[in-house]
Protein backbone atom coordinates (compact mmCIF):
# COMPACT_ATOMS: atom_id res chain seq x y z
CA UNK A 1 0.00 0.00 0.00
CA UNK A 2 2.60 2.17 0.43
CA UNK A 3 4.58 1.96 -2.33
CA UNK A 4 0.98 2.63 -4.17
CA UNK A 5 0.82 6.22 -2.11
CA UNK A 6 4.69 6.59 -3.07
CA UNK A 7 4.25 5.70 -6.27
CA UNK A 8 1.09 8.38 -7.09
CA UNK A 9 2.92 11.68 -4.95
CA UNK A 10 5.80 10.89 -7.41
CA UNK A 11 3.60 10.25 -10.26
CA UNK A 12 1.79 14.04 -9.17
CA UNK A 13 5.16 15.64 -9.00
CA UNK A 14 6.32 14.58 -12.16
CA UNK A 15 2.93 16.19 -13.32
CA UNK A 16 3.43 19.33 -12.06
CA UNK A 17 7.05 19.43 -12.92
CA UNK A 18 6.34 18.83 -16.60
CA UNK A 19 3.35 20.87 -17.11
CA UNK A 20 4.63 23.59 -15.58
CA UNK A 21 8.46 23.06 -17.36
CA UNK A 22 5.78 22.69 -21.04
CA UNK A 23 4.20 26.04 -19.71
CA UNK A 24 0.78 24.69 -20.42
CA UNK A 25 -1.26 21.43 -19.97
CA UNK A 26 -3.97 20.27 -18.45
CA UNK A 27 -3.15 19.60 -14.39
CA UNK A 28 -6.34 19.65 -12.67
CA UNK A 29 -7.66 16.64 -14.86
CA UNK A 30 -4.32 14.74 -14.19
CA UNK A 31 -4.06 14.84 -10.50
CA UNK A 32 -8.03 14.30 -10.18
CA UNK A 33 -7.36 10.71 -12.34
CA UNK A 34 -3.65 10.06 -10.55
CA UNK A 35 -5.24 7.33 -8.38
CA UNK A 36 -7.17 5.28 -11.09
CA UNK A 37 -4.07 4.83 -13.35
CA UNK A 38 -1.55 4.11 -10.48
CA UNK A 39 -3.50 1.73 -9.39
CA UNK A 40 -3.84 0.40 -12.78
CA UNK A 41 -0.37 -0.21 -13.90
CA UNK A 42 1.43 -0.55 -11.09
CA UNK A 43 -0.82 -3.46 -9.43
CA UNK A 44 -3.99 -4.58 -12.12
CA UNK A 45 -2.81 -4.08 -15.69
CA UNK A 46 -1.04 -7.03 -17.17
CA UNK A 47 1.41 -5.01 -19.20
CA UNK A 48 5.39 -5.65 -20.18
CA UNK A 49 7.02 -2.37 -20.52
CA UNK A 50 9.87 -3.75 -22.21
CA UNK A 51 7.82 -5.26 -25.08
CA UNK A 52 4.69 -2.46 -24.69
CA UNK A 53 3.30 -4.22 -27.53
CA UNK A 54 3.15 -7.30 -26.97
CA UNK A 55 -0.26 -9.40 -27.81
CA UNK A 56 -2.79 -10.19 -24.65
CA UNK A 57 -1.67 -7.10 -22.31
CA UNK A 58 -4.43 -5.62 -21.16
CA UNK A 59 -4.84 -2.32 -22.99
CA UNK A 60 -5.82 1.38 -21.59
CA UNK A 61 -7.19 4.13 -23.55
CA UNK A 62 -7.51 7.68 -22.08
CA UNK A 63 -10.33 8.92 -23.77
CA UNK A 64 -10.44 12.10 -21.57
CA UNK A 65 -6.93 12.78 -23.66
CA UNK A 66 -5.69 16.38 -22.53
CA UNK A 67 -4.91 14.42 -19.26
CA UNK A 68 -1.89 13.16 -21.05
CA UNK A 69 0.73 14.15 -18.18
CA UNK A 70 -0.83 11.44 -15.96
CA UNK A 71 -0.43 9.16 -18.57
CA UNK A 72 3.15 10.21 -18.72
CA UNK A 73 4.22 9.98 -15.35
CA UNK A 74 2.71 6.82 -15.32
CA UNK A 75 4.41 4.91 -18.00
CA UNK A 76 7.48 6.83 -17.18
CA UNK A 77 7.37 5.57 -13.85
CA UNK A 78 6.84 2.43 -15.07
CA UNK A 79 9.54 2.24 -17.25
CA UNK A 80 8.33 2.20 -20.40
CA UNK A 81 10.34 5.18 -21.28
CA UNK A 82 13.08 7.71 -19.32
CA UNK A 83 11.12 9.75 -16.98
CA UNK A 84 13.74 12.88 -18.34
CA UNK A 85 11.76 12.77 -21.43
CA UNK A 86 8.92 14.59 -19.50
CA UNK A 87 11.28 17.34 -19.51
CA UNK A 88 9.99 17.82 -23.27
CA UNK A 89 6.39 17.93 -22.79
CA UNK A 90 4.51 19.81 -25.72
CA UNK A 91 8.48 20.52 -27.42
CA UNK A 92 8.89 20.48 -30.77
CA UNK A 93 9.88 17.53 -32.27
CA UNK A 94 8.99 15.45 -28.76
CA UNK A 95 7.05 12.35 -28.25
CA UNK A 96 4.81 13.50 -25.86
CA UNK A 97 2.94 15.44 -27.79
CA UNK A 98 0.16 17.86 -26.07
CA UNK A 99 -2.26 14.77 -26.16
CA UNK A 100 -1.08 10.92 -26.40
CA UNK A 101 0.08 9.86 -30.02
CA UNK A 102 0.16 5.85 -29.85
CA UNK A 103 2.67 6.16 -32.64
CA UNK A 104 5.29 8.02 -30.79
CA UNK A 105 4.94 6.86 -27.20
CA UNK A 106 6.01 3.47 -26.09
CA UNK A 107 2.87 2.12 -24.34
CA UNK A 108 0.07 4.31 -25.51
CA UNK A 109 -2.53 2.28 -27.07
CA UNK A 110 -4.42 4.80 -28.69
CA UNK A 111 -3.93 8.28 -29.97
CA UNK A 112 -6.96 10.25 -28.40
CA UNK A 113 -7.54 13.23 -27.52
CA UNK A 114 -10.54 14.77 -29.12
CA UNK A 115 -13.52 14.00 -26.53
CA UNK A 116 -15.57 10.89 -27.41
CA UNK A 117 -13.52 8.90 -29.04
CA UNK A 118 -11.30 6.89 -27.05
CA UNK A 119 -14.47 4.92 -25.29
CA UNK A 120 -15.90 4.14 -28.88
CA UNK A 121 -12.29 2.94 -30.11
CA UNK A 122 -12.24 0.96 -26.71
CA UNK A 123 -15.17 -0.72 -27.61
CA UNK A 124 -14.18 -1.60 -31.00
CA UNK A 125 -10.83 -2.98 -28.99
CA UNK A 126 -13.06 -5.42 -26.83
CA UNK A 127 -14.99 -6.86 -29.80
CA UNK A 128 -11.76 -7.78 -31.52
CA UNK A 129 -10.66 -9.52 -27.98
CA UNK A 130 -13.98 -11.53 -28.10
CA UNK A 131 -13.57 -12.16 -31.67
CA UNK A 132 -10.57 -13.45 -30.51
CA UNK A 133 -11.55 -15.66 -27.27
CA UNK A 134 -9.11 -13.69 -25.40
CA UNK A 135 -8.89 -13.11 -21.66
CA UNK A 136 -7.00 -9.35 -21.58
CA UNK A 137 -9.37 -6.16 -20.47
CA UNK A 138 -9.37 -2.79 -22.04
CA UNK A 139 -9.37 0.13 -19.98
CA UNK A 140 -10.70 3.35 -20.71
CA UNK A 141 -10.41 6.44 -18.69
CA UNK A 142 -13.21 9.52 -19.34
CA UNK A 143 -14.18 12.87 -17.89
CA UNK A 144 -17.64 13.58 -16.48
CA UNK A 145 -17.65 16.47 -19.08
CA UNK A 146 -16.88 14.19 -21.53
CA UNK A 147 -20.04 12.28 -21.12
CA UNK A 148 -21.43 15.23 -23.03
CA UNK A 149 -20.07 14.00 -26.10
CA UNK A 150 -22.89 12.23 -28.44
CA UNK A 151 -20.58 9.41 -29.19
CA UNK A 152 -19.88 8.22 -25.69
CA UNK A 153 -23.37 7.04 -25.54
CA UNK A 154 -23.56 5.01 -29.08
CA UNK A 155 -20.34 3.63 -27.59
CA UNK A 156 -22.22 2.65 -24.68
CA UNK A 157 -24.96 1.31 -26.50
CA UNK A 158 -22.43 -0.88 -28.46
CA UNK A 159 -20.88 -2.17 -25.55
CA UNK A 160 -23.54 -3.45 -24.01
CA UNK A 161 -25.22 -4.97 -27.11
CA UNK A 162 -22.30 -6.93 -27.56
CA UNK A 163 -21.64 -8.00 -24.23
CA UNK A 164 -18.72 -6.44 -23.88
CA UNK A 165 -17.59 -7.78 -20.39
CA UNK A 166 -13.99 -7.21 -21.08
CA UNK A 167 -14.61 -3.37 -21.62
CA UNK A 168 -14.07 -1.26 -17.64
CA UNK A 169 -14.41 2.40 -18.12
CA UNK A 170 -13.98 4.60 -15.71
CA UNK A 171 -15.60 8.02 -15.08
CA UNK A 172 -12.84 10.56 -13.41
CA UNK A 173 -16.18 12.68 -12.09
CA UNK A 174 -14.41 15.26 -10.68
CA UNK A 175 -17.74 17.85 -11.43
CA UNK A 176 -15.34 20.60 -13.19
CA UNK A 177 -14.99 21.36 -16.97
CA UNK A 178 -13.30 23.96 -18.61
CA UNK A 179 -15.99 26.25 -18.49
CA UNK A 180 -17.14 25.56 -14.82
CA UNK A 181 -19.43 22.89 -12.62
CA UNK A 182 -20.75 20.35 -14.98
CA UNK A 183 -24.09 20.35 -13.47
CA UNK A 184 -23.81 24.75 -14.79
CA UNK A 185 -22.65 23.99 -18.23
CA UNK A 186 -24.43 20.69 -19.16
CA UNK A 187 -25.50 18.47 -16.52
CA UNK A 188 -24.47 14.76 -17.10
CA UNK A 189 -26.03 13.68 -14.43
CA UNK A 190 -27.60 11.25 -12.99
CA UNK A 191 -24.27 9.13 -14.72
CA UNK A 192 -24.68 5.51 -12.95
CA UNK A 193 -28.74 5.68 -13.75
CA UNK A 194 -27.91 6.64 -17.48
CA UNK A 195 -25.05 3.78 -18.02
CA UNK A 196 -27.52 1.30 -16.13
CA UNK A 197 -29.90 2.08 -18.40
CA UNK A 198 -27.15 1.72 -21.46
CA UNK A 199 -27.01 -1.86 -19.55
CA UNK A 200 -23.71 -0.92 -17.84
CA UNK A 201 -23.00 -2.74 -14.74
CA UNK A 202 -22.23 -0.04 -12.77
CA UNK A 203 -19.99 0.66 -9.58
CA UNK A 204 -19.85 3.95 -7.50
CA UNK A 205 -16.50 4.95 -5.45
CA UNK A 206 -17.03 7.32 -3.32
CA UNK A 207 -13.42 7.89 -3.10
CA UNK A 208 -11.56 7.65 -6.09
CA UNK A 209 -8.21 8.52 -4.35
CA UNK A 210 -8.76 5.69 -2.59
CA UNK A 211 -6.67 2.55 -3.45
CA UNK A 212 -8.83 -0.23 -1.48
CA UNK A 213 -12.01 1.30 -3.11
CA UNK A 214 -10.54 1.41 -6.04
CA UNK A 215 -8.96 -2.12 -6.25
CA UNK A 216 -12.90 -3.32 -4.29
CA UNK A 217 -14.24 -2.00 -8.04
CA UNK A 218 -11.97 -3.09 -10.41
CA UNK A 219 -11.89 -6.16 -8.69
CA UNK A 220 -15.65 -6.64 -8.90
CA UNK A 221 -15.68 -5.09 -12.62
CA UNK A 222 -13.52 -8.16 -13.70
CA UNK A 223 -15.84 -10.58 -12.30
CA UNK A 224 -19.06 -8.85 -14.90
CA UNK A 225 -20.09 -11.95 -17.03
CA UNK A 226 -21.64 -10.23 -20.05
CA UNK A 227 -21.88 -6.13 -19.49
CA UNK A 228 -19.67 -3.60 -19.64
CA UNK A 229 -18.78 -1.73 -16.78
CA UNK A 230 -18.45 1.66 -15.40
CA UNK A 231 -16.58 2.83 -12.18
CA UNK A 232 -17.62 5.74 -11.81
CA UNK A 233 -15.67 7.48 -9.08
CA UNK A 234 -15.88 10.36 -7.08
CA UNK A 235 -12.53 12.98 -7.47
CA UNK A 236 -11.42 16.62 -6.59
CA UNK A 237 -10.39 18.22 -9.37
CA UNK A 238 -6.51 19.10 -9.02
CA UNK A 239 -6.13 16.87 -6.10
CA UNK A 240 -3.16 17.14 -3.48
CA UNK A 241 -2.31 20.92 -4.64
CA UNK A 242 -4.07 23.17 -2.52
CA UNK A 243 -4.38 26.19 -5.00
CA UNK A 244 -5.15 23.60 -8.05
CA UNK A 245 -7.92 21.92 -5.56
CA UNK A 246 -11.79 22.27 -7.11
CA UNK A 247 -10.78 25.18 -9.21
CA UNK A 248 -12.18 24.84 -12.98
CA UNK A 249 -8.83 27.69 -13.73
CA UNK A 250 -6.24 25.16 -13.17
CA UNK A 251 -8.17 22.89 -16.43
CA UNK A 252 -5.67 23.32 -18.76
CA UNK A 253 -3.39 25.88 -17.62
CA UNK A 254 0.56 25.77 -16.53
CA UNK A 255 1.47 26.77 -13.16
CA UNK A 256 4.57 29.10 -13.01
CA UNK A 257 7.62 28.98 -11.41
CA UNK A 258 6.59 29.72 -7.75
CA UNK A 259 3.25 28.10 -8.14
CA UNK A 260 5.37 24.65 -9.08
CA UNK A 261 7.34 24.91 -6.17
CA UNK A 262 4.44 25.62 -4.08
CA UNK A 263 3.12 22.42 -5.82
CA UNK A 264 6.33 20.49 -4.82
CA UNK A 265 6.45 21.52 -1.81
CA UNK A 266 2.95 20.59 -0.74
CA UNK A 267 3.08 17.15 -2.35
CA UNK A 268 6.50 16.69 -0.14
CA UNK A 269 4.89 17.45 2.75
CA UNK B 1 -23.84 -2.49 -74.79
CA UNK B 2 -21.57 -3.54 -71.99
CA UNK B 3 -23.17 -5.04 -68.42
CA UNK B 4 -23.71 -3.06 -66.25
CA UNK B 5 -23.51 -3.31 -62.25
CA UNK B 6 -23.17 -1.12 -59.70
CA UNK B 7 -19.71 -0.32 -58.03
CA UNK B 8 -21.53 -0.85 -54.60
CA UNK B 9 -22.65 -4.19 -55.25
CA UNK B 10 -19.28 -5.29 -56.61
CA UNK B 11 -17.46 -4.01 -53.05
CA UNK B 12 -20.00 -6.62 -51.73
CA UNK B 13 -19.95 -9.74 -53.59
CA UNK B 14 -15.92 -9.18 -53.68
CA UNK B 15 -16.02 -8.34 -49.77
CA UNK B 16 -16.76 -11.97 -49.80
CA UNK B 17 -14.12 -13.08 -51.81
CA UNK B 18 -11.51 -11.17 -49.64
CA UNK B 19 -12.57 -12.01 -46.25
CA UNK B 20 -11.99 -16.08 -47.57
CA UNK B 21 -8.32 -14.93 -48.13
CA UNK B 22 -7.95 -13.32 -45.41
CA UNK B 23 -9.20 -14.38 -41.63
CA UNK B 24 -8.58 -10.67 -40.16
CA UNK B 25 -11.23 -8.50 -42.32
CA UNK B 26 -14.46 -7.96 -40.66
CA UNK B 27 -16.88 -5.70 -41.72
CA UNK B 28 -19.03 -2.57 -40.17
CA UNK B 29 -22.31 -1.61 -41.04
CA UNK B 30 -24.41 0.98 -39.75
CA UNK B 31 -27.89 -0.27 -40.67
CA UNK B 32 -27.38 0.11 -44.16
CA UNK B 33 -25.73 -3.07 -44.67
CA UNK B 34 -28.76 -3.85 -47.59
CA UNK B 35 -27.98 -0.74 -49.36
CA UNK B 36 -24.30 -0.98 -49.20
CA UNK B 37 -24.26 -4.29 -50.20
CA UNK B 38 -22.29 -5.52 -47.10
CA UNK B 39 -25.16 -7.92 -46.10
CA UNK B 40 -23.78 -9.97 -49.16
CA UNK B 41 -20.52 -10.65 -46.77
CA UNK B 42 -22.81 -10.64 -43.51
CA UNK B 43 -25.03 -13.76 -45.13
CA UNK B 44 -21.57 -15.30 -46.54
CA UNK B 45 -19.91 -14.84 -43.05
CA UNK B 46 -22.37 -13.62 -40.45
CA UNK B 47 -19.62 -13.78 -37.71
CA UNK B 48 -17.19 -11.05 -39.21
CA UNK B 49 -20.32 -8.69 -39.90
CA UNK B 50 -21.09 -5.93 -37.24
CA UNK B 51 -23.90 -3.64 -37.74
CA UNK B 52 -23.38 -0.88 -34.91
CA UNK B 53 -26.93 0.25 -35.82
CA UNK B 54 -27.71 3.91 -36.89
CA UNK B 55 -24.62 5.62 -35.43
CA UNK B 56 -21.64 6.38 -37.90
CA UNK B 57 -19.54 8.01 -35.05
CA UNK B 58 -19.25 5.01 -33.35
CA UNK B 59 -18.79 2.60 -36.88
CA UNK B 60 -15.28 4.39 -37.44
CA UNK B 61 -14.10 4.44 -33.79
CA UNK B 62 -15.03 1.21 -33.46
CA UNK B 63 -13.70 0.29 -36.69
CA UNK B 64 -10.24 1.81 -35.60
CA UNK B 65 -10.43 -0.54 -32.01
CA UNK B 66 -10.43 -3.48 -34.20
CA UNK B 67 -8.03 -2.20 -36.36
CA UNK B 68 -5.56 -1.41 -33.32
CA UNK B 69 -5.81 -5.67 -32.61
CA UNK B 70 -5.04 -6.68 -36.33
CA UNK B 71 -8.37 -6.83 -37.49
CA UNK B 72 -8.94 -4.72 -40.92
CA UNK B 73 -12.24 -3.50 -40.70
CA UNK B 74 -14.34 -2.41 -43.83
CA UNK B 75 -16.80 0.12 -42.24
CA UNK B 76 -19.56 1.30 -44.78
CA UNK B 77 -22.46 3.63 -44.76
CA UNK B 78 -23.71 5.90 -47.26
CA UNK B 79 -20.82 8.74 -48.11
CA UNK B 80 -22.97 11.60 -46.49
CA UNK B 81 -22.88 10.27 -43.53
CA UNK B 82 -19.37 8.46 -43.74
CA UNK B 83 -17.48 11.28 -44.91
CA UNK B 84 -19.62 13.76 -43.22
CA UNK B 85 -21.26 13.21 -39.89
CA UNK B 86 -18.03 10.84 -38.96
CA UNK B 87 -15.42 13.01 -40.70
CA UNK B 88 -13.86 13.83 -37.50
CA UNK B 89 -13.63 10.64 -36.19
CA UNK B 90 -12.17 9.18 -38.97
CA UNK B 91 -9.66 11.95 -39.04
CA UNK B 92 -8.53 11.69 -35.25
CA UNK B 93 -9.26 8.44 -34.60
CA UNK B 94 -8.27 6.26 -37.89
CA UNK B 95 -5.84 8.82 -40.05
CA UNK B 96 -4.11 10.45 -37.00
CA UNK B 97 -3.23 6.96 -35.85
CA UNK B 98 -2.50 5.29 -38.98
CA UNK B 99 -4.76 2.72 -38.25
CA UNK B 100 -5.71 0.33 -40.95
CA UNK B 101 -9.25 1.06 -41.70
CA UNK B 102 -11.01 0.62 -45.01
CA UNK B 103 -13.66 3.26 -45.24
CA UNK B 104 -15.99 1.94 -48.32
CA UNK B 105 -18.42 4.30 -48.95
CA UNK B 106 -21.62 3.83 -51.49
CA UNK B 107 -23.99 6.20 -52.38
CA UNK B 108 -21.63 8.93 -53.64
CA UNK B 109 -22.94 11.75 -55.92
CA UNK B 110 -26.31 12.75 -57.37
CA UNK B 111 -26.61 9.38 -58.93
CA UNK B 112 -28.02 8.40 -55.77
CA UNK B 113 -30.84 9.98 -57.65
CA UNK B 114 -34.55 10.02 -55.60
CA UNK B 115 -33.74 10.79 -52.16
CA UNK B 116 -32.35 14.13 -52.99
CA UNK B 117 -29.71 16.55 -51.94
CA UNK B 118 -29.79 16.03 -48.32
CA UNK B 119 -28.18 12.09 -49.26
CA UNK B 120 -26.19 13.34 -52.18
CA UNK B 121 -22.56 13.25 -50.89
CA UNK B 122 -20.39 16.13 -53.73
CA UNK B 123 -18.04 16.70 -51.03
CA UNK B 124 -16.60 13.38 -49.90
CA UNK B 125 -13.13 13.46 -51.54
CA UNK B 126 -12.30 16.70 -50.70
CA UNK B 127 -12.90 15.83 -47.50
CA UNK B 128 -11.63 12.93 -47.61
CA UNK B 129 -8.26 13.85 -49.38
CA UNK B 130 -6.99 16.48 -47.16
CA UNK B 131 -6.16 13.93 -44.55
CA UNK B 132 -2.79 13.28 -44.26
CA UNK B 133 -2.02 9.19 -44.03
CA UNK B 134 -5.15 8.55 -46.16
CA UNK B 135 -5.59 7.30 -49.54
CA UNK B 136 -8.67 8.03 -51.60
CA UNK B 137 -9.45 5.70 -54.88
CA UNK B 138 -12.77 6.26 -56.99
CA UNK B 139 -13.51 3.32 -59.26
CA UNK B 140 -15.08 3.55 -62.27
CA UNK B 141 -16.86 0.29 -62.57
CA UNK B 142 -17.15 -3.55 -60.87
CA UNK B 143 -13.68 -4.43 -61.74
CA UNK B 144 -11.76 -1.43 -60.68
CA UNK B 145 -14.20 -1.56 -57.77
CA UNK B 146 -12.19 -5.50 -56.69
CA UNK B 147 -8.85 -4.44 -57.92
CA UNK B 148 -9.19 -1.33 -55.77
CA UNK B 149 -10.20 -3.63 -52.72
CA UNK B 150 -7.10 -5.74 -53.21
CA UNK B 151 -5.15 -2.18 -53.41
CA UNK B 152 -6.53 -1.09 -50.08
CA UNK B 153 -5.81 -4.78 -48.65
CA UNK B 154 -1.93 -3.81 -49.17
CA UNK B 155 -1.87 -0.77 -47.78
CA UNK B 156 -1.36 -0.77 -44.23
CA UNK B 157 -3.27 2.32 -43.25
CA UNK B 158 -6.68 4.21 -44.31
CA UNK B 159 -7.85 3.76 -46.95
CA UNK B 160 -11.30 5.68 -49.03
CA UNK B 161 -13.03 3.77 -51.62
CA UNK B 162 -15.92 5.70 -53.37
CA UNK B 163 -18.51 3.80 -54.46
CA UNK B 164 -21.91 4.61 -55.84
CA UNK B 165 -25.58 3.87 -56.28
CA UNK B 166 -26.27 3.20 -59.62
CA UNK B 167 -25.66 1.11 -62.22
CA UNK B 168 -22.74 1.43 -64.29
CA UNK B 169 -21.17 -0.11 -67.71
CA UNK B 170 -18.77 -2.24 -66.97
CA UNK B 171 -15.36 -0.81 -68.50
CA UNK B 172 -12.63 -3.33 -67.68
CA UNK B 173 -12.17 -6.70 -67.93
CA UNK B 174 -9.87 -9.15 -65.50
CA UNK B 175 -6.72 -8.56 -66.74
CA UNK B 176 -6.78 -4.95 -66.07
CA UNK B 177 -4.22 -3.36 -63.83
CA UNK B 178 -4.98 -0.99 -61.48
CA UNK B 179 -1.53 0.80 -59.62
CA UNK B 180 -2.55 3.32 -56.47
CA UNK B 181 -1.10 6.23 -57.45
CA UNK B 182 -1.47 5.13 -61.48
CA UNK B 183 -3.63 7.14 -63.75
CA UNK B 184 -4.62 4.68 -66.76
CA UNK B 185 -4.80 5.74 -70.13
CA UNK B 186 -8.12 4.79 -71.60
CA UNK B 187 -7.48 6.29 -75.25
CA UNK B 188 -4.28 8.24 -76.82
CA UNK B 189 -4.99 11.81 -78.28
CA UNK B 190 -3.01 15.12 -78.60
CA UNK B 191 -5.19 18.21 -78.77
CA UNK B 192 -6.96 17.91 -75.45
CA UNK B 193 -6.68 15.44 -71.94
CA UNK B 194 -10.01 14.27 -70.67
CA UNK B 195 -9.09 13.14 -66.82
CA UNK B 196 -12.32 11.27 -65.17
CA UNK B 197 -13.02 9.23 -62.19
CA UNK B 198 -16.01 7.22 -61.11
CA UNK B 199 -19.20 7.17 -63.23
CA UNK B 200 -17.64 9.86 -65.60
CA UNK B 201 -15.15 7.49 -67.23
CA UNK B 202 -17.95 6.34 -69.04
CA UNK B 203 -19.27 10.03 -70.41
CA UNK B 204 -15.72 10.81 -71.02
CA UNK B 205 -14.84 7.85 -73.37
CA UNK B 206 -18.36 9.03 -75.26
CA UNK B 207 -16.78 12.51 -74.99
CA UNK B 208 -13.79 11.68 -76.79
CA UNK B 209 -15.61 9.84 -79.80
CA UNK B 210 -18.22 13.09 -79.92
CA UNK B 211 -14.93 15.63 -80.43
CA UNK B 212 -13.10 12.86 -82.61
CA UNK B 213 -16.39 13.73 -85.08
CA UNK B 214 -15.06 17.48 -85.19
CA UNK B 215 -11.80 16.64 -85.53
CA UNK B 216 -10.54 16.52 -82.24
CA UNK B 217 -8.29 14.24 -80.76
CA UNK B 218 -8.64 13.73 -77.18
CA UNK B 219 -6.23 11.61 -74.63
CA UNK B 220 -8.63 10.29 -71.57
CA UNK B 221 -7.27 8.86 -68.47
CA UNK B 222 -9.02 7.08 -65.90
CA UNK B 223 -7.47 9.02 -62.26
CA UNK B 224 -9.32 6.12 -59.59
CA UNK B 225 -6.39 7.66 -57.56
CA UNK B 226 -7.20 10.49 -56.66
CA UNK B 227 -4.66 10.60 -53.81
CA UNK B 228 -2.12 9.83 -54.19
CA UNK B 229 -2.44 11.56 -58.40
CA UNK B 230 -0.65 10.48 -61.00
CA UNK B 231 1.66 13.84 -61.49
CA UNK B 232 3.08 12.83 -64.22
CA UNK B 233 0.73 11.45 -66.02
CA UNK B 234 -1.03 14.78 -65.80
CA UNK B 235 1.94 16.41 -65.89
CA UNK B 236 2.49 14.48 -69.80
CA UNK B 237 -0.91 15.64 -70.57
CA UNK B 238 -0.61 19.14 -70.15
CA UNK B 239 2.79 19.22 -71.74
CA UNK B 240 1.83 17.14 -74.84
CA UNK B 241 -1.85 18.03 -75.21
CA UNK B 242 -1.90 21.33 -74.03
CA UNK B 243 -5.46 21.30 -72.36
CA UNK B 244 -7.43 19.21 -70.07
CA UNK B 245 -10.75 18.70 -68.87
CA UNK B 246 -11.63 17.15 -65.51
CA UNK B 247 -15.19 15.38 -65.13
CA UNK B 248 -16.69 14.03 -61.80
CA UNK B 249 -19.47 13.33 -59.89
CA UNK B 250 -18.69 15.80 -57.61
CA UNK B 251 -18.18 19.52 -56.59
CA UNK B 252 -15.93 21.21 -58.64
CA UNK B 253 -14.46 22.39 -55.20
CA UNK B 254 -12.10 20.47 -53.95
CA UNK B 255 -12.40 17.02 -55.48
CA UNK B 256 -10.30 15.84 -58.62
CA UNK B 257 -10.30 18.99 -60.35
CA UNK B 258 -8.79 21.16 -58.09
CA UNK B 259 -6.50 17.75 -57.43
CA UNK B 260 -5.71 17.97 -61.17
CA UNK B 261 -5.37 22.15 -60.58
CA UNK B 262 -3.05 21.69 -57.76
CA UNK B 263 -0.78 19.40 -59.78
CA UNK B 264 -1.18 21.94 -63.10
CA UNK B 265 -0.15 25.26 -60.66
CA UNK B 266 2.49 23.35 -58.80
CA UNK B 267 4.05 21.45 -62.35
CA UNK B 268 2.46 22.22 -65.85
CA UNK B 269 0.20 24.99 -66.19
CA UNK B 270 -2.36 24.96 -68.81
CA UNK B 271 -5.70 25.64 -69.47
CA UNK B 272 -8.23 23.50 -67.07
CA UNK B 273 -12.08 23.29 -67.71
CA UNK B 274 -13.78 21.50 -64.59
CA UNK B 275 -16.93 19.12 -65.23
CA UNK B 276 -18.90 18.72 -61.95
CA UNK B 277 -20.82 19.74 -59.64
CA UNK B 278 -21.23 23.90 -59.37
CA UNK B 279 -21.25 24.58 -55.87
CA UNK B 280 -24.89 23.38 -55.45
CA UNK B 281 -26.82 20.73 -53.67
CA UNK B 282 -28.57 18.63 -55.73
CA UNK B 283 -31.86 16.89 -55.07
CA UNK B 284 -34.53 14.36 -56.04
CA UNK B 285 -34.93 12.90 -59.65
CA UNK B 286 -34.26 9.89 -61.95
CA UNK B 287 -30.37 9.52 -62.39
CA UNK B 288 -30.30 10.83 -65.95
CA UNK B 289 -32.06 14.16 -65.83
CA UNK B 290 -30.30 14.67 -62.72
CA UNK B 291 -26.57 14.05 -64.75
CA UNK B 292 -28.24 16.23 -67.12
CA UNK B 293 -29.10 19.06 -64.97
CA UNK B 294 -26.17 19.45 -63.11
CA UNK B 295 -23.70 19.45 -65.94
CA UNK B 296 -22.45 15.52 -65.87
CA UNK B 297 -22.64 14.02 -69.58
CA UNK B 298 -20.96 13.57 -72.26
CA UNK B 299 -21.56 16.83 -74.37
CA UNK B 300 -21.14 18.97 -71.14
CA UNK B 301 -17.45 17.22 -71.28
CA UNK B 302 -17.59 18.18 -75.04
CA UNK B 303 -17.82 21.68 -74.69
CA UNK B 304 -15.72 21.96 -71.49
CA UNK B 305 -12.84 20.26 -74.28
CA UNK B 306 -13.47 22.65 -76.49
CA UNK B 307 -13.45 25.77 -74.26
CA UNK B 308 -10.10 24.40 -72.83
CA UNK B 309 -8.57 24.02 -76.67
CA UNK B 310 -9.85 27.42 -77.50
CA UNK B 311 -7.91 28.59 -74.37
CA UNK B 312 -4.95 27.48 -75.26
Amino acid sequence: MAFLEETVRGIRKDIVKMIGKAASGHPGGSLSSAEILTLLYFEQMNVDEKNPRKEDRDRFVLSKGHAAPVLYATLAAKGFFPKAELENLRQLGSMLQGHPDMNKVPGVDMSTGSLGQGISVAAGMALAGKMDNKSHKIYALLGDGELQEGLVWEAAMAASHYQLNNLIAFVDNNNLQIDGAICEVMSPFPIDAKFEAFGWNVITVEDGHDFDELRTAVEAAKKSEDKPTVIICQTVKGKCVSFMENNAGWHGKGPNAEEVKQALAELEA
Amino acid sequence: MADKKSTRQAYGEYLVKLGEKNQNLVVLDADLSGATKTNIFKNACPERHFNVGIAEANLMGMAAGLATAGKIPFASTFAIFGAGRAYEIIRNSICYPKLNVKIALTHSGISVGEDGGSHQSIEDIALMRVIPNMTVLSPADAIETEKMMDAAMAIDGPVYIRLGRSDVPVLFDNDYKFEVGKAGLLKSGSDVTLIATGLMVGPALEAAELLKADGVSARVLNMGSIKPIDVDAITEAAINTGAIVTAEEHSIIGGLGSAVAEVLCDVAPAPLERVGVKDLFGQSGKVAPLMEKYGLTANDIVTAAKKAIERK
